[in-house]
């Protein structure tokens, strides 16, 4: 491949892109990342055989894209032209797809979405309910375009935005435009990404270095994935304006190994720019060099934090460093480096090409742009979304989530990952920036948006958050390998029972010796999730302890199972389900559970149909 | 560069960067350490040397083995907040180690009397890491490291095997705080010793335990001993 060398090139050679493509063929637009959990990679190896066998090459392209958001009703598929969204497509769907709707135009009615509301068929995808509260800026490629050509990424413009800040823009005025922008970093913490790429160009050194956080840890949260898998260009398009603009000569994206996907999206990606010219030495004919290596990490939830990072990326134990200087001026090999996310580097093409003003139109007064979050938990829709900041967390779980599975009833809503806070129901209307959640007692994290219903038992949400951070911290510093482990001790005890007088303030003092004296972020984040609960269902705890009930019916020691014999209706499910023969009764008839024999599986619970097993 | 600063109301001039806990001791400030050495790079794991710094009215709490010394930069070494801190860090070490006898000195001497705290551990280590520090700034080799993370976190030699590496020094049991490694004669060939801290094994010689022709500089060790011994506990 030719190296494109100056702007009219690179203007050209995307002419030739759009030119050559055929515009009255269809395109199948199929999920091949996430769906791949629900079989997607065999629906593209039937695609593209029957489209072989049945001579439809010059009718059809199949594009095997990124996540399309919606994994609730994965394998997604859309047809274009026509928007015409398939839901939960098998390889037993493709002959009648091809032979109806490629061939014919006909629409097939049994795999279009049905909106649960109104229980009406949705046709197109824009239609959507989930589709249509969000406003897909970022991840506006992620689910369109083929992840693995860069053809697709040029032809709507891609690498323009390079293009421009290359050849018409300085350095300066490119760290200006991204602090005019008001962009903050998206991996959690949300510093002014502009203020970090300023201050890193003005420390001394020659060597500097721009690195991507792809190290997504969060038990639940994959919108970095999704990006890295489904706009791998989008990330590196930013990380070359970033480097340029920060004098940086070398760049790495630290991904966990286990995202297979997306470190092979990364590395076709890298290689592609390469060979185009658009990454390496005199890139579009500039003289600006820039390399990017990917680093692949073990998978230490601890490798998110920056200093953890770049130990990790030297090829040292990954565990925060004890300095008091930034990173920037003494970062990776002691050099100064820019370490974002991979979601914030992605943001920065657009605000080059838009502008900054455009970009700051959206959000609130101090957090700007739109922001990914994964929607999960006991929601209807889950999956992808992006919205815009200052949105309230009520839309997102209501109007964009579709509510609570079941209609149960919404309890609280853990924003932020596991050093972040549980949200209750009176808050739900606060608007959604860094600002807000932070003063709620959560933190925006990552993104992460997990969804619980009056089934969920905030103390035990809280010991899993504990224990999780417990094996997952590195384990450096006293305050939180030592207070993370005590506070898991103390709130094991309320869940089995053993709670006292006194748990709640003992957890209170730990809480803020770990926030004031742990040594990085993880420690000083990590008591987030017993403080939020603690604030907010403060009742549940003291229910927990002095009345020994939970009456969410979670922890196995503190609650009963009964059947309310209004509800049952004597269909023996639970009867014959039972492992323990704990519950009796005649066929048609209400039944009975021996609570003596009862050891709270929950199995009776799950099963009926009438909900009458209820918890006391 | 030379700045002052303020420690305790006392005022000083040090070298911009001088981590505090060493500007406090020309004043004759003790601040107490578990992990700290002067012959190590700071590694702040313990937290027991935490101060209160100051900039303006607003203040945090640092670690004083590794905040480097600004021009302004006022220092409490002994705040409220920062004896309740550090109560806590002991009160949390004694529960891990309750039958370390210079845990518990430390303990009482910083006024803990009882541990609120119920689960409590019989381990020694306290994981400051002086012994893998040492082994790899003092002694070069690097025989053991850290391994696992989170509350599983131990001292290791690579794969939990018998170190090939280690010269038999001894630096790790000297510099340990806690006196968790114990060093054994070897019932193997003479010369041979043996550290032992529960499966931590060390011991292999890397002169084929022939001493005549050894190169490790007998000189060198010994003063490396008394270094260590001079700041110990």
């Amino acid at each position: 491949m030719e190296k494109i060398k100056s702007s009219s090139q690179l203007e050209h050679y995307r002419e030739s892109i759009v030119h050559k493509r055929d515009v009255g063929k269809k395109v199948i637009r199929l999920c091949n990342t996430g769906c791949r959990g629900r079989g997607s990679s065999k629906v593209a190896e039937a695609l593209e055989n029957q489209v072989r066998e049945a001579n439809l090459d010059d009718k059809v392209t199949i594009k095997k894209t990124g996540c399309h958001g919606f994994c609730q009703i994965g394998s997604v598929m859309v047809i274009e032209p026509g928007n015409i969204l398939y839901q939960k497509v098998k390889p037993k769907d493709v002959p009648e797809i091809l032979s109806e709707t490629i061939v014919k135009g006909e629409v097939l009615d049994r795999l279009l979405y049905r909106d649960p509301k109104s229980g009406e068929k949705i046709r197109r995808e824009a239609d959507i309910p989930f589709y249509q509260h969000q406003s897909k800026t970022v991840s506006h490629n992620t689910g369109k375009i083929d992840p693995t050509d860069i053809e697709d990424y040029l032809a709507p413009g891609g690498y323009g935005a390079l293009d421009k800040a290359l050849t018409t823009m300085k350095p300066m005025g490119i760290i200006e435009t991204v602090e005019a922008s008001g962009l903050r970093g998206r991996g959690g913490g949300g510093f002014p990404a502009g203020r970090k790429w300023r201050s890193c160009r003005e420390a001394p050194g020659i060597i500097k270095y721009v690195i991507a956080n792809g190290d997504e840890g969060d038990p639940g949260a994959f919108m970095d994935r999704s990006l890295m898998e489904g706009d791998p260009h989008s990330i590196i398009e930013g990380m070359i304006i970033g480097a340029y603009a920060i004098g940086a000569h070398e760049g790495f994206v630290y991904v966990r190994d286990e995202y297979p996907i997306a470190v092979e999206h990364l590395s076709k990606a890298i290689k592609q720019a390469e060979s185009l010219g658009l990454l390496g030495e005199d890139i579009l004919g500039t003289g600006f060099d820039f390399t990017i290596r990917i680093i692949t990490g073990a998978g230490a939830f601890v490798c998110g934090e920056s200093t953890a990072l770049m130990n990790s990326l030297e090829g040292r134990v990954g565990e925060p460093r004890a300095k008091y200087v930034h990173t920037v001026e003494s970062g990776l090999w002691d050099r100064p480096s820019t370490l974002n996310n991979v979601e914030t580097w992605a943001n920065v093409p657009l605000i080059i090409n838009r502008g900054a003003q455009w970009y700051a139109d959206t959000g609130t007064d101090t957090s700007k742009g739109t922001k990914i979050f994964s929607l999960v938990g006991k929601v209807r829709n889950t999956g992808l979304v992006e919205v815009p900041m200052g949105i309230n967390l009520s839309e997102i779980i209501f109007d964009i989530g579709g509510g609570i599975k079941r209609d149960k009833k919404f309890k609280a809503v853990q924003t932020g990952g596991p050093s972040g806070g549980c949200i209750p129901m009176n808050k739900i209307d606060m608007p959604v920036d860094y600002d807000s959640l932070k003063q709620l007692g959560a933190i925006m994290g990552s993104g992460g948006m997990i969804v619980m219903d009056e089934n969920n038992c905030m103390v035990d949400t809280a010991k899993y958050f504990i224990n999780f951070l417990m094996y997952e911290s590195c384990g450096k510093c006293v305050p939180c390998r030592e207070g993370l482990k005590q506070m898991h001790e103390i709130l094991s005890n309320i869940c089995e029972g053993h709670g006292q007088e006194g748990d709640l303030e003992l957890l209170q003092k730990l809480a803020s010796f770990m926030v004031d004296a742990s040594l990085c972020a993880l420690g000083g984040t990590a008591p987030n999730p017993v403080l939020s609960t603690i604030s907010y269902f403060r009742d549940e705890y003291e229910a927990h302890i002095f009345d020994k009930k939970c009456r969410a019916g979670v922890c196995r020691n503190l609650f009963d199972y009964y059947i309310d014999e209004k509800l049952c209706n004597g269909c023996t499910l639970c009867r014959v389900k039972c492992p323990e023969e704990a519950i009796s009764g005649e066929k048609k008839k209400p039944h009975v559970i021996d609570e003596e024999k009862c050891i709270r599986c929950g199995i009776c619970f799950s099963l009926c149909k009438k909900e009458a097993v209820l918890v006391k | 560069m030379m700045v002052t600063l303020t420690i305790d109301g006392q005022i000083i001039h040090v070298e911009r960067h001088t981590p505090i806990i060493e500007a406090a001791k020309q004043l004759g400030i003790s601040i107490p350490t578990l992990c700290h050495h002067e012959g190590l790079q700071p590694f702040g794991s313990c937290r027991l040397c935490i101060v209160e710094a100051f900039r303006g009215n607003r203040s945090k709490l640092v670690t004083s083995c590794n905040y480097p010394a600004e021009e302004g930069l006022t220092v409490l070494t002994a705040s409220d907040r920062v004896l309740e801190t550090r109560k806590m860090v002991m009160e949390l070490l004694l529960a891990r180690c309750p039958d370390v006898p210079g845990i518990r000195r430390l303990a009482e001497k910083m006024g803990v009397e009882a541990v609120g705290f119920k689960k409590k551990g019989d381990q020694w280590c306290i994981l400051c890491g002086l012994c893998v520090r040492a082994c790899e700034q003092m002694v070069g080799v690097s025989a053991i490291s850290f391994a696992s993370r989170g509350i599983e976190r131990e001292v290791k030699t690579p794969f939990g095997m018998e170190s090939d590496v280690c010269i038999g020094c001894g630096t790790c049991t000297y510099i340990c705080p806690t006196g968790c490694i114990e060093m054994t004669g070897d019932p193997g060939p003479p010369g041979h010793r043996v550290m032992d801290m529960g499966d931590l094994a060390l011991g292999s010689c890397s002169n084929n335990h022939d001493c005549e022709t050894c190169d490790i500089d007998q000189g060198f060790l010994d003063k490396m001993k008394r270094a260590i011994e001079s700041v110990r506990l």
